[in-house]
C-alpha cells in the first residue's frame, strides 16, 4: 500500500448501483477504505449522463456533466464501481464539455483523475491482496467499457485471484460484448437477446457457479436473461466478492 | 429481406430467426478473426503499420482534390480516360456511354462494391447489356438475385449446400449426377460456366482497392484471378471506384496492401495484386481502351465534417468481422450496400440520417471495430455523431426523446432525483415480490420483451448512506 497522506476519494456511485444494488456501493466504500482512502459520497450526484450522450442528446449530457464536475472536482480522485460510468467521465467528458469555456479545462482535469474501482485499487493504491476468503467458482465478464475504454483487464483478475477459496474460470470469448449497450438493449431487444444468450452460454459452459463483472448494466441484462430462461447461475458485481459480501443474495435472488 | 435501411429492425428480426444464417455467421471467427490475429502478430510491429496506413490515408483525404487531378493527368498521359461522376446516376450514364461507344453487349465484372452502390447491374440490363459477375461470391449472389451481405465475401451468408442448390437450379447444362458436395467442386462448376464468358465479353468492369496518383494506376487485390481475366481479355476495361481510393503513389499502396490483406483475410499477401495502368502498350498486353469512372456519390460532403475520418476506409471488412451485431444479423439486414460498423458510420452520411439512422443506433459502442480498424477510424465516435444529428434534427424516436427528457430533468435536479429513485426502488422491489425479479412493467416493453429485471434491494444507496450510524 502506498505511503503518505490518505487521498480523498469521491465515490461516483452510479445511478444503477444507487437504485438497484446499494450493496455494491458499500462494497466499494469498504475496499477504498481498506486501501487507505477517505471516501465521500456527494449527495448532489445523480447519473453521469451517458444515456443522453450515447443517444446524441448532447445538451442534456452537457448539463449533467457540469453538475458532476461541480460535485467532484475538489477530490483527489473520483472512483466509480463501473467501467462504463468511469469511462464516461474519463474518456468523454472532455468532449461533452469541449465547447463550454467555463468547464472545458475543468472537465479535462476531472477526467484525468477518474477511475474504475478495481483498476484504481491496484494501479493507484497498489492493492495486491484483499485478505478475503470465499468458496466460490467465478467467471469474469469484462465489460467493453472497462476493457477497451479504460484498459482494465488484469487488475480485477489479480484481486479475485487473491481471494482464498476462489477459483477463476475464463470465458471462451471474454472480448465479445454481452449485448447490453444501455438504450441499445431496449431499442433492439432481439439483437441484444442473441448476444446475451451467446454470453450466457459461454458463462454456463465455463464451469463457474457465479458470473462476476465490473459493470452492473451488463450484469442486470445477463441476470435478467438467465432468469427469463430459468437458468441457474449467480450473478453479482466483482466488488461484492472482494469486499467479503459474496454470501449475500445474488442479483435477482430473493432476499431472506 | 427488405432492401431499405429503414426496415432494419424488421430485417434484423427476420435474420435472427433464419436458422441457416447462424452457422454461416459463426464462421466469422474461424475465417477472419483468427486470421487477422495470427497474421498481424506474425508481422511484428503491426501497430506501427497501422499508424503508417492511417497517415497515408489522412494525406489522401486532406489532399483529395490535388491527388485526383494528378491521377487524371497520369491516366491521360498513359492513354486512358477519366470520367467524373457526382452521383450514382452520373456514374451509370458514363459507364453506359463508354459501353455504347464500343458497341459492347456483354460485360464481365470483377468484384466491385461501388458498382453495387450505384446499382449498375439492373441499369445495364435495362439498357440491353448483360453484366456477368465473375467473382465466385458475386456470381453466386447474381444467380440468386441477392445483394452482397459482406464487403469482401459477398455470399458469406450462404452454406455450401445452398450454393450447390443454386447451381443446380441455374445451370441447365449441369449433369444432375455430378457431385457438388465439396467447395472445390463448387469452384470447378462456377469456373466451367465462367471460362467461356471471359473470352466472349466485349468489356470488363472492375473496381479498385487503390488508385496511385503519380503513376496513374488502379490496383486490385484479389484471390481468384477473375479480376485479371476481366480486365485483360476484353477490348475495353472500365475501372469504377470511389474518389477516396486515391493515394499518392505505389509506395503508399505497398504499405496499404500489407495492412489490407492481414486485416481482411489474414493473408500476408493475396494471390494477386494487379496494377492496372492505361491501355495496351508496346508489349501488346491489356485492353485497347482504359477508362476510370470516379464516383463521389456523397463522399466529398463528408470532408471536414465530424465524419471525415470514415473516408480513410480501405474496405477490408475487419470491422464487420469483429462486430457482434453483424455476427448476430449478417449484412442483408442493414438494407444498404455497406453493412456493419463501416456502414453505420458511412451510410447516415451518404444516404441521410433519416434513411440510415438505425445503422448508427444499432451499436452497443463495444469498440471492437475501432480496435481492429487498420486505419484507426473512430467508428463508434462517428456513429454517435450521427445519433446527435438525428436527435438535433428531431428524427429520434419520440418515446426516446420524451423518456430522455423526463429522466434528464430529474438528473439535473438532485433532490427530485433522490426522491424519484427512492420511490422507484420501492416500487420495483414490490413488483419483484418474493421472486426477487420483476417479470414485466408498463412502458418498459423493450427491456421485458426478452428478459426479467433483478429487483432492487428496496432503498437507494444515497438513503442508506445518509442513514448509516
Amino acid at each position: 500500500m502506498s505511503a503518505g497522506q490518505s487521498p480523498r476519494v469521491g465515490l461516483f456511485i452510479t445511478c444503477l448501483v444507487d437504485l438497484v444494488r446499494p450493496q455494491i456501493g458499500f462494497a466499494a466504500v469498504k475496499l477504498l477504505e481498506r486501501a487507505g482512502c477517505i471516501v465521500s459520497v456527494p449527495s448532489s450526484q445523480t447519473c453521469c449522463g451517458q444515456p443522453a450522450w450515447n443517444a446524441g442528446a448532447d445538451g442534456h449530457a452537457a448539463d449533467i456533466a457540469r453538475k458532476v464536475v461541480d460535485a467532484f472536482e475538489t477530490f483527489d480522485h473520483v472512483v466509480a464501481p463501473s467501467g462504463s460510468c468511469a469511462g464516461m467521465l474519463r474518456r468523454h467528458y472532455p468532449e461533452v464539455l469541449a465547447n463550454d469555456p467555463a468547464y472545458a479545462s475543468r472537465a479535462r482535469a476531472l477526467a484525468a483523475k477518474s477511475h474504475e474501482l478495481m483498476s484504481f485499487l491496484v494501479r493507484v493504491r497498489g492493492m495486491k491482496d484483499t485478505g478475503i476468503s470465499c468458496d466460490v467458482r467465478v467467471c469474469y465478464h469484462d465489460s467493453c467499457s472497462s476493457l477497451r475504454e479504460m484498459g482494465v483487464k488484469a487488475e480485477p483478475r489479480q484481486l479475485l485471484a487473491s481471494v482464498q477459496g476462489l477459483a477463476l474460470d475464463e470465458l471462451k470469448e471474454p472480448e465479445v460484448c454481452c449485448g447490453f449497450g444501455g438504450l441499445f438493449s431496449v431499442k433492439y431487444p432481439e439483437i441484444s437477446e442473441r448476444m446475451g444468450d451467446d454470453k450466457v452460454a459461454d458463462a454456463l459452459g465455463s464451469g463457474a457457479d457465479t458470473l462476476v463483472g465490473p459493470d452492473l448494466g451488463c450484469l442486470l441484462h445477463l441476470a435478467g436473461r438467465m432468469e427469463r430462461q430459468g437458468k441457474s447461475m449467480r450473478v453479482r458485481h466483482a466488488a461484492e466478492i472482494l469486499a467479503g459480501m459474496g454470501d449475500e443474495p445474488a442479483l435477482g435472488e430473493p432476499r431472506k | 429481406m427488405n432492401l431499405d435501411p429503414r426496415a432494419f429492425p424488421e430485417n434484423a428480426k427476420q435474420a435472427l430467426a433464419d436458422e441457416t444464417l447462424k452457422p454461416a455467421l459463426a464462421r466469422l471467427k474461424t475465417h477472419f478473426q483468427l486470421g487477422r490475429r495470427y497474421s498481424s502478430a506474425r508481422y511484428g510491429d503491426f501497430e506501427a503499420l497501422r499508424d503508417a496506413g492511417q497517415a497515408i490515408r489522412d494525406h489522401s483525404i486532406t489532399h483529395l482534390d490535388t491527388l485526383l487531378e494528378t491521377f487524371e493527368k497520369s491516366v491521360v498521359a498513359r492513354g486512358g480516360k477519366v470520367h467524373w461522376a457526382r452521383n450514382a446516376e452520373d456514374a451509370r450514364i458514363a459507364i453506359l456511354a463508354i459501353l455504347r461507344e464500343t458497341g459492347a453487349t456483354t460485360v464481365t465484372k470483377g468484384k466491385s462494391m461501388v458498382t453495387e452502390e450505384i446499382l449498375l447491374n439492373p441499369y445495364l440490363k435495362q439498357n440491353g447489356i448483360t453484366p456477368i459477375e465473375t467473382d465466385l461470391g458475386e456470381y453466386i449472389i447474381q444467380l440468386r438475385h441477392e445483394p452482397p451481405s459482406h464487403i469482401i465475401a459477398p455470399a458469406f451468408h450462404l452454406s455450401k449446400e445452398q450454393v450447390a442448390d443454386t447451381f443446380r437450379e441455374s445451370h441447365t447444362t449441369l449433369d444432375p449426377n455430378r457431385s457438388l458436395a465439396e467447395r472445390t467442386e463448387l469452384v470447378g462448376e462456377a469456373r466451367r460456366m465462367l471460362r467461356a464468358t471471359f473470352e466472349s465479353a466485349d468489356a470488363g468492369i472492375t473496381g479498385a482497392n487503390f488508385l496511385a496518383a503519380e503513376e496513374g494506376a488502379a490496383i486490385i487485390v484479389t484471390n481468384e484471378g477473375n479480376g485479371d481475366l476481366t480486365r485483360l481479355l476484353p477490348k475495353t476495361h472500365i475501372v469504377v471506384t470511389g474518389i477516396e481510393k486515391v493515394v499518392q503513389n505505389l509506395t503508399d499502396v505497398a504499405v496499404l496492401v500489407r495492412l489490407l490483406t492481414r486485416s481482411a483475410t489474414g493473408q500476408e499477401i493475396s494471390s494477386y495484386v494487379s496494377v492496372m495502368a492505361g491501355p495496351r502498350g508496346r508489349d501488346g498486353d491489356g485492353p485497347e481502351n482504359f477508362h476510370v469512372v470516379l464516383v463521389d456519390n456523397g463522399r466529398s460532403n463528408l470532408i471536414g465534417t465530424e465524419a471525415h475520418d470514415v473516408l480513410r476506409c480501405i474496405r477490408c471488412s475487419a470491422c464487420l468481422n469483429h462486430c457482434p451485431i453483424y455476427a448476430a444479423i449478417g449484412g442483408h439486414a442493414y438494407g444498404a450496400t455497406y453493412p456493419g460498423p463501416i456502414g453505420a458510420a458511412l451510410n447516415p452520411g451518404t444516404l441521410g440520417v433519416a434513411a440510415a439512422g438505425h445503422h448508427a443506433n444499432a451499436s452497443t459502442f463495444c469498440g471492437r471495430c475501432a480496435e481492429v480498424c487498420p486505419v484507426r477510424i473512430p467508428l463508434p465516435k462517428i456513429m454517435r455523431h450521427w445519433r446527435a444529428r438525428e436527435y438535433a434534427e428531431g428524427l429520434a424516436p419520440r418515446t426516446i426523446v420524451l423518456g430522455l427528457g423526463f429522466w434528464a430533468f430529474a438528473a439535473k435536479h438532485p433532490a427530485l432525483y433522490r426522491l424519484g429513485a427512492s420511490f422507484m426502488a420501492r416500487v420495483l422491489k414490490m413488483f419483484g415480490g418474493k421472486r426477487g425479479h420483476v417479470r414485466s412493467l408498463p412502458l418498459m416493453g423493450g427491456w421485458f420483451a426478452v428478459r426479467d429485471f433483478p429487483a432492487p434491494q428496496g432503498k437507494t444507496f444515497q438513503e442508506l448512506w445518509r442513514a448509516r450510524p
